[in-house]
């Protein structure tokens, strides 16, 4: 089972790396620990171009000209545990709601209609309400209208991952937030969310249970991020040899200093986001890299065609949002409100293709069914 | 140091014991290879027989003996040789050799996986002999193989690694060492699959048939040797072309 270095560890391999280091690392056909290193530290800042080059030319042969598309779906903001830097943690004042299975089919809908085929549904962590049962039920009322349905609620064991596989749930992601042990204990102050070891291994349940598609990473601002970065990766290599039948994703949820009243300790600016999104590109080339609507449209127009494979786009995440723009109790602001078709000419403007499809349903259908 | 199912090697070059002029031969080049695992047919040679003109010769606190299957058509013929061995010679390790054409010697994936599935369960330490396919590498180690060995090209051709794209991408994703081989037909060959990142390899014919079997193994030794130190010390990676020392993508809109 994957274990995280010693966080001090990593860091310092970051630290040490040299100009000569990174040079070598952009050259190197086949990257390691220690080449991935050199490209996420403070050495590799004056190589950014040429990283953006490599990363391209990497996206474009693995992935082809195309960006997948896919939106979110809160059904609810409902959670036990206390983090410190989220909107749904247990003791803020919000409006909870759990959307009813029915209510969860009309936003899905709404979101088909608008031209979404992939779709992410999301929840605080409230087993009780939103457990396996309801999201067995959820997907198998969306399954035959979806391409592919993918999870982002609490951590589940490798049965229940087995069961939603079955009931048509493709992918899971599970984002470890820091894989700093000290920090991680700070953040999290009460709830199951505690348990960093259930967490970190989450990810290989899921990959185990069949599920085809698994997505890993970290909420950037809580610490070191190019150490969080040495982290991931070797995260992601553990499940690449593990799992090799696992399709694998990192997204890159980066808190900015703005949203909320949580000040994140180690905010992360966006060179930064662009060496760490780089870096891990060069480092796997055939990782799906997730660029979400948390940032705004010029960044995110930017980085068209340089490494990220997936966009979010026109989403909302409030339970219920999509029907009711207004909805209160958001986990997080958006930077990007514009609509599927806006996002979808953007990417048409740097001669990208937006696909809205690229998985089916059938795949997953038993043959007795 | 290399470890197979929990056993070390100090060498990692293993020997063969076919083809060779004589039996003094075979142990005077064994002897210099410095290997210490060594496959032997089991059509060959009687394991149970100490006075076997192989067996005689070969020293098992020296070698490890990896019997192997040569000859076999399918994974039931390979079966009862594996059960054969472990009667006669006393030992789980087996070499999986599925080879139902006589001509070319290129192992059957299907047999050869379904041959492994059976005899890891009944406690087998199986090395299968394979073609250098990723896909069905992954499925041996699946299946428990406690080592891969994808041939460099079809056995006796000396051909050197004409599968390297394969290969190198079973070294990337292995959980297992990675043996190449067959078709090892020069030091340079051996040196070659070290600098990739095999994990050791396997040469007979081309030293069994050499001029002076003797010092050929001893070159293959020291090929061995040095491509694994090569690959260990970090190989740059060659180019035909300069990089342009700082190329444009557009970073522009970042703030």
């Amino acid at each position: 089972m994957f274990d995280t270095p010693d966080f001090d560890t990593l860091a310092g391999e970051v630290a040490v790396a040299t100009a000569h280091d990174v040079e070598r690392a952009l050259k190197c056909p086949r990257l390691g620990r220690r080449e991935l290193a050199a490209l996420l530290s403070p050495a590799a800042e004056p190589f950014l171009e040429a990283m953006a080059a490599r990363s391209a030319a990497l996206t474009s042969q693995r992935f082809g000209r195309v960006i997948q598309l896919y939106a979110p779906l809160y059904v609810s903001n409902l959670c036990a545990n206390r983090c410190v830097y989220c909107g749904f943690s247990a003791e803020n004042r919000i409006e909870r709601r759990v959307l009813s299975l029915a209510e969860a089919e009309a936003e899905a809908m709404l979101l088909h209609r608008r031209g979404f085929n992939h779709l992410l549904l999301v929840s605080g962590e409230a087993p009780g309400v939103v457990g396996v049962e309801y999201l067995e039920a959820l997907a198998l009322r969306l399954r035959d209208r979806f391409a592919a349905i993918s999870i982002e609620v609490q951590p589940l064991s490798t049965a229940d991952y087995a069961r939603l596989f079955h009931a048509g749930i493709t992918g899971v992601a599970v984002y470890q937030e820091t894989y700093n042990r000290e920090v991680y204990r700070q953040m999290h102050l009460a709830g199951p969310k505690r348990d960093y070891d259930f967490r970190l291994a989450t990810p290989a349940r899921g990959a185990e249970a069949g599920l085809r598609e698994v997505g890993i990473g970290f909420l950037l601002g809580l610490s070191d991020w190019r150490a969080e970065g040495l982290a991931v990766g070797l995260h992601l290599a553990w499940l690449r040899k593990a799992f090799w039948r696992t399709a694998l994703t990192v997204s890159f949820p980066r808190m900015r200093p703005a949203s909320g009243d949580f000040e994140p300790p180690r905010a992360v600016g966006e060179r930064e986001l662009s060496q760490l999104l780089f870096a891990l590109r060069i480092f796997d080339p055939d990782v799906g890299l997730l660029l979400s609507t948390r940032e705004d449209p010029r960044y995110r127009d930017g980085m068209l065609g340089l490494g990220p494979t997936r966009y979010s786009a026109g989403s909302c995440t409030a339970p219920g949002g999509y029907a009711e723009p207004d909805a209160a109790g958001e986990q997080f602001s958006v930077g990007d409100h514009r609509s599927i078709d806006e996002v979808s000419a953007a990417i048409r403007a740097k001669g990208l293709d937006p696909v809205r499809k690229d998985w089916d349903a059938v795949f997953q259908q038993d043959e007795a069914a | 140091m290399l470890t197979i199912a929990g056993r070390t090697f100090g060498s990692r070059l293993f020997g063969g014991t076919g083809k060779f002029a004589s039996p003094a031969v075979m142990r005077e080049a064994l002897a210099a290879s410095g290997s210490e695992m060594v496959t032997v047919a089991l059509r060959r040679v009687d394991l149970a027989d100490p006075a076997d003109d192989i067996m005689q010769v070969l020293d098992r606190d020296r070698y490890l003996l990896l019997p192997n299957t040569s000859g076999a058509r399918d994974a039931r013929e390979a079966i009862r040789l594996a059960h054969l061995a472990r009667a006669a010679g006393n030992t789980e390790w087996l070499k999986l050799e599925v080879t139902p054409d006589p001509r070319t010697l290129l192992p059957d994936p299907v047999e050869t996986l379904a041959a492994t599935e059976i005899l890891v369960k009944e406690g087998f330490i199986v090395l299968p002999y394979m073609n250098a396919d990723p896909i069905l590498a992954l499925r041996l180690q699946d299946a428990g193989a406690a080592a891969v060995m994808p041939l460099g090209a079809p056995i006796g051709t000396n051909q050197g690694i004409v599968t390297g794209f394969q290969v190198r991408i079973i070294i990337d994703q292995a959980r297992v060492p990675v043996v190449v081989d067959a078709g090892l037909g020069a030091p340079s060959h051996a040196a070659l699959a070290m600098e990739m990142g095999a994990d050791a390899v396997l040469v007979n014919t081309a030293i069994a048939v050499a001029g002076d079997p003797v010092r050929m193994a001893r070159a293959f030794a020291k090929a061995v040797e040095a491509g694994r130190e090569a690959y260990e010390a970090g190989l740059g990676e060659a180019r035909t072309e300069a990089e342009p020392s700082s190329p444009r993508t557009g970073l522009d809109f970042l703030r």
